[in-house]
């Protein structure tokens, strides 16, 4: 039997008291696509980082083609023919897509550039493999789905032999990723190997040929496509049966419009602070008691709609009122008119690191009278303010007189939704929750926790504008669902209304109406 | 060699830092003291005592500590703020030049306007005027750079020297003390505003009082005020402080006023206390040992005060080390510099730990 | 009119040239620093410590190009200390700078006192003689005779050295990868790039040309070493790399038309210019237009500055 064109053996990876990789030992066969599958923080991204040699392992080796690999140098990763397209594209904007090829490929101290053959084999390797890209053209304007190509290109064009995608649809439209498949499929007959991390199961099923399941940090499962199934693949993934909180009893549509709208957004339109507009003409209503779920890929405009919603972008076009009072883009007035906001970046935006976990905690509300005095901050008040948070919404933490960047990145999501819901007050509902990728990147009980407290929330009365890239989540939670392509945003519909086909064509503009400049199926920005 | 972060910081680490920091960069200067020819011991010991060794050492010491801890405490507030004024010197001539506008003698007696007011509120407008001279020029660099995104850093080292050629213009024409013998200098304050003395026979004034008094006060607006939390909020993660609700700009500006009040203050006090006239070369580079202070103190301000009497001891001994055994007393310029890196490094350490791998480095 | 005057004349130039020669150094040394993704602060004492450097090597019997290769060595000494201080232990690079320029600076001044303890006046050296064999090279002598005659053979390699680090950095495989390092470090990782390596080479070569453009001072403009002799031109070199958009030309152009600037305003001082019906104006306003051009010069700039995307922010490896 010919040698794997790739084998790990025992590689074992600690970050501090974290066991990201555990005695994994996997091999991957020449001509085949094999699936690394798990949950976020399963240790799949850093597995093939050690393969790349970003990090070294603390145990175990790597062999390509039976031959040792040097660890923590990817030198010697690209020399030995493994190429690594990253989640998030690693191209300098401000160069050319050919300087970024060509980057490394010619030797350090040599007089000169030779651009035009470069350009040649470029334009080459993109004919054999059907990857259009356009060499001249500044990485900084190009849409997400070109970049990815060109990250492909980039590593063809260094020999790969194996070519490892980690969560590549993650960006993309359902068109896309069709694409992507067929490009796919390309690689494998003209001979690469391919590794394909994902943790969505049904791609996973339909493009690979053998699967590898990690589930906290441990290889749990390898076992062929053909003979595996989605619910098996769902159980080993989790490790358990976990029941997800889900949306009992739908507010159908016609009961919900008679209630008055709490958050109301009529042809508004935003620019980004380089002009480039980031919403257009966005009209949505979401009621007291129901939740909405936005979709769509991200980079298309829904960052700019909860920043609009909490606060921090000005709407340049349109209206936008909260209880049928115009709402100005001042943080304070959104707290103050009880909006609960919950971020999409916790640790760039949600807490800041370097305060306590209570300064944290009240960080939203200092000017209250119960948390501050003449200026003066209460820090009795608002230290129980800060300890009834953490016990009511489960957050561990070595204490609240800590700095907030020792929690992890659960706990912190529970911190800012605790501190998010009692905005108004703790056990008073919001009047408004907007959550924005509120469960990424979570663990799986964590995950269930953010629901479930969400559902509450809409329980109780408050207005739940949801903004999330997980259908699974739009579909569990929402009453109705609206699609966000290119800045525009979709007629919100009862969820049971759409089919996955029409929720994939809206992603990609395709769908329902006419979606101005950026063309059906590709997304025109990255995030 | 690559960083790895440490878990957690112990407090114990913090409070050695600074002391780390120092003995490193005593061991490091004393090749210099050796490269002069200098028994090393001996001219530490003449730098320690010189500083240190007496009643008159440390009267020196804490004169020349004054408006270190003003410009330690200017930058300090700065820095927390992520605001870096490296103008701090310019912004303390300013103030002194404000301070001589408003309390100068106009022909051997106060200015016929200021006549007309109690001493007392002179002083304070003396006091107001100095610091707003300083506050308003931090404010124009710190205004470039929230409007504008302009790097402050070189904003403000520009503005000093621009500010102290207009200082050398005023003190050339309108503001000359004509009867100074040609010398550049300004007239001298009315003496009632003087500070007084805090020793007999010693340079030691008042100011020092109120140096250590705002160091106290800072230290209280830091950890109690909503401003203060605002303060490092902002320094911090100014982003997730604008999410949060709290007002960025406003905060920002109302640092800058305070940091480049203080060291306007700085100017203040350095005429009203030790000169009672302002002179081209009344600051020996105090704005910019006041970075190195606040970096030794870890941006704390009880720590600047500490800092603040070190390296005035420094300063102070390195003088009288110099003239008895032959070290230039730049020596002291060099310990500050060296000072002040040892800390950065020393500070790192405290977060991070430094592995040489054996294994696999690429970079 | 007399503004036409002066700017027809060949000593205008002539003092064009030689003002913005150590600011061409400086700037280049910047902008290869910052391409790299690195703000070297320590300009200032850098320039400093080249000046001594030079000037003391030639005092001591070195040929004036072994001055410049003496200072130029002092630059890649501090330039290795800064690159260590920032890239190797990630620190702030606003302080570390800062620190580096007030460390080269005093051990300059304190080298200086140890030589030289009790000279009331700055020992002097014989400075790099003008170029006059140019105005004998036929065709082109009769151009730019009168002008780069005048001019030592430093503002030459100054001038010249433009369109080389253009070249380096936009048409060879080690330019490519100082910007690359300067964009995305992580995507020069991936491509095999040594990211620390690399940044502490830029700086490292960058503050060599600072520190030449500091020994200019000392080896061609003047000839001797004095206290406060670099009075914040590595700042305005800081400013004018914003200015020129990190691109060697423009560069050129900045720091021309800086030296220009402050040509004129010593011409006019000299001339005793004023405003109709008002006494002289005072010197030191001439003195501040230089400071407060660059102030300009940023603030013009800021807005539209296309900052090398990763300026500023420490590259951790392996870092979760």
């Amino acid at each position: 039997m010919q040698v794997p064109i790739l084998r790990l053996s025992n590689i074992t990876k600690r970050f501090g008291q974290l066991t990201a990789n555990d005695d994994i030992s996997l091999e991957l066969r020449r001509g085949e696509v094999l699936a690394l599958l798990g949950e976020n923080g399963a240790g799949k991204s850093t597995l093939v980082s050690i393969l790349f040699g970003h990090y070294v392992a603390d145990a175990g080796t790597v062999e390509v083609d039976g031959q040792l690999l040097p660890p923590g140098q990817p030198r010697a990763a690209l020399a030995a023919g493994i190429g690594m397209v990253h989640q998030h594209f690693t191209l300098a904007d401000n160069l050319s897509v050919l300087d970024n090829i060509m980057l490394g490929t010619q030797p350090l101290w040599h007089w000169r550039l030779e651009r035009r053959a470069a350009r040649d084999r470029v334009l080459a390797l993109a004919e054999r493999f059907g990857l259009a890209v356009r060499p001249q053209a500044r990485v900084g304007e190009l849409s997400v789905g070109e970049r990815q190509r060109v990250e492909i290109v980039k590593a063809l064009y260094r020999g790969a032999r194996v070519l490892i995608l980690d969560e590549p649809t993650a960006v993309l439209t359902p068109h896309e990723s069709e694409t992507l498949f067929a490009t796919l499929a390309q690689l494998i007959a003209e001979g690469l190997s391919v590794i394909f991390i994902s943790h969505k199961l049904d791609e996973v099923l339909r493009v690979s040929d053998r699967i590898a399941v990690l589930r906290g940090g441990r290889l749990v499962a390898q076992c062929a496509a053909a003979q595996t199934s989605k619910a098996e693949l769902a159980e080993l993934m989790v490790g358990r049966v976990v029941s997800m909180p889900e949306r009992a009893a739908r507010l159908d549509a016609d009961g919900a419009s008679e209630a008055p709208a709490v958050l109301a957004l009529q042809k508004v339109g935003a620019c980004g602070a380089d002009g480039r507009a980031l919403l257009r003409e966005v009209s949505l209503q979401v009621r007291a008691g129901e939740i909405v779920g936005i979709a769509g890929v991200s980079g298309n405009g829904q960052a700019a709609l909860a920043e609009l919603t909490s606060g921090t972008l000005a709407a340049a076009e349109g209206h936008v009122t909260l209880a049928g009072k115009p709402m100005p883009a001042r943080p304070r007035a959104w707290i103050e008119a009880g909006v609960a906001r919950v971020p999409e970046d916790r640790h760039a935006v949600g807490v800041i690191g370097d305060l306590t976990v209570w300064e944290n905690a009240a960080s939203e509300q200092l000017g209250e009278p119960r948390f501050s005095r003449g200026g003066v901050i209460r820090r009795a008040a608002a230290q129980r303010f800060a300890r009834e948070l953490v016990a009511r919404f489960d957050v561990r933490t070595a204490g609240i007189d800590v700095p907030a960047r020792t929690m992890s990145g659960g706990n912190m999501q529970k911190l800012i939704l605790g501190r998010a819901l009692s905005v108004r007050g703790e056990g008073i509902v919001p009047l408004l929750v907007v959550a924005s990728q509120p469960t990424w990147g979570l663990d799986i009980g964590a995950v269930a926790y953010v629901r479930a407290r969400l559902l509450d929330a809409a329980q109780e009365g408050a207005a739940v504008l949801l903004i999330s890239e997980d259908l699974d989540e739009l579909h569990a939670l929402a009453d109705r669902i609206a699609v966000m392509h290119a800045g525009r945003l979709t007629e919100a519909r009862p969820t049971a209304a759409w089919t996955l086909g029409e929720l994939g064509l809206a992603m990609a503009g395709a769908g329902e109406g006419a979606h101005g400049a950026a063309g059906a199926g590709e997304v025109l920005h990255a995030a | 060699m690559r960083l790895e972060a440490r878990s957690g910081v112990s407090r114990v680490a913090m409070l050695a830092a600074p002391i780390m920091a120092i003995v490193a960069t005593l061991l490091i200067c004393a090749l210099l003291v050796r490269w002069a020819g200098a028994p090393v011991g001996r001219a530490y010991m003449l730098l320690l005592e010189g500083g240190f060794g007496s009643r008159f050492a440390w009267s020196e010491t804490l004169t020349r500590a004054t408006p270190l801890i003003l410009t330690g405490l200017s930058v300090a507030v700065a820095f927390r703020a992520r605001l870096f004024n490296i103008g701090a010197e310019g912004q303390l001539y300013l103030g002194a030049l404000a301070a001589v506008a408003v309390g100068g003698q106009v022909d051997g007696a106060a200015a016929p306007w200021a006549q007309q007011l109690p001493t007392g509120l002179l002083f304070v407008l003396m006091v107001a005027a100095g610091m707003l001279a300083g506050a308003l020029l931090l404010l124009g660099a710190a205004w470039l750079k929230t409007r504008l995104g302009v790097d402050e850093v070189v904003t403000t080292l520009l503005a000093n020297f621009i500010v102290l050629l207009f200082v050398s213009m005023m003190l050339d024409g309108p503001m000359k003390d004509a009867t100074a013998m040609g010398w550049p200098q300004s007239v001298p304050l009315v003496p009632e505003l003087e500070l007084s003395k805090l020793m007999a026979r010693s340079r030691v004034h008042s100011g020092l009082l109120l140096a250590g008094a705002l160091a106290v006060i800072l230290w209280a607006v830091n950890r109690f005020t909503v401003f203060g939390l605002q303060m490092r909020a902002v320094g911090a993660n100014a982003r997730a402080a604008a999410f949060a609700g709290m007002p960025v700009r406003r905060v920002t500006m109302w640092a800058a006023l305070l940091s480049g009040g203080l060291a306007g203050l700085a100017g203040v006090v350095e005429v009203a206390g030790r000169t009672s006239y302002l002179t081209l070369d009344i600051s020996p580079g105090y704005g910019y040992a006041g970075v190195v202070i606040a970096m030794l103190a870890g941006l704390h301000p009880l720590g600047v005060v500490a800092a603040s009497v070190f390296v005035a001891g420094v300063l102070v001994g390195a003088d009288g080390m110099s003239r008895a055994v032959g070290v230039p007393n730049s020596i002291a310029d060099v310990i500050v510099a060296v000072a002040l890196l040892a800390m950065l490094v020393a500070t790192m350490l405290t977060r991070y730990r430094i592995r040489f791998d054996a294994q696999g480095k690429a970079a | 009119m007399e503004l036409l005057d002066i700017l027809a004349s060949a000593p205008f130039w002539i003092a064009v040239l030689r003002v913005a020669t150590p600011l061409v150094f400086g700037t280049l040394g910047v902008l290869l620093c910052e391409r790299a993704g690195v703000l070297n602060l320590g300009i200032e004492g850098i320039m400093v410590a080249g000046a001594f450097g030079g000037w003391l090597a030639v005092y001591h019997g070195a040929p004036l190009w072994g001055g410049v290769a003496v200072a130029a060595a002092v630059g890649l000494a501090f330039g290795l200390l800064h690159g260590w201080l920032t890239v190797s232990l990630a620190l702030s690079q606003h302080v570390a700078g800062l620190g580096v320029t007030m460390l080269a600076t005093s051990l300059s001044y304190y080298a200086y006192r140890i030589g030289f303890a009790s000279v009331s006046t700055p020992p002097t050296i014989t400075p790099f003689a003008p170029m006059r064999w140019i105005e004998d090279v036929p065709l082109l002598g009769r151009v730019l005779g009168p002008v780069f005659g005048q001019e030592s053979a430093l503002t030459l390699l100054a001038l010249g050295l433009v369109p080389v680090v253009a070249w380096v950095l936009y048409r060879t495989p080690l330019g490519l990868a100082v910007r690359m390092v300067g964009e995305n470090p992580a995507a020069a990782e991936g491509q095999g790039i040594r990211v620390g390596a690399m940044r502490i080479g830029a700086i490292m070569a960058g503050s060599a040309l600072m520190a030449v453009g500091g020994a200019f001072l000392t080896l061609s403009a003047f000839n001797a070493f004095f206290f406060n002799m670099i009075n914040g031109r590595g700042w305005i070199c800081v400013a004018l790399v914003v200015f020129a958009s990190w691109r060697p030309g423009r560069a050129l152009a900045g720091a021309l038309l800086f030296a220009a600037f402050d040509a004129l305003q010593l011409r006019l001082q000299q001339s005793g210019a004023s405003l109709p019906g008002l006494p002289p104006l005072p010197y030191q306003l001439y003195l501040m237009l230089p400071y407060v051009l660059s102030i300009l010069a940023l603030v013009l700039v800021a807005r539209r500055a296309t900052y090398p995307q990763a300026l500023m922010k420490p590259y951790r490896k392996g870092e979760r």
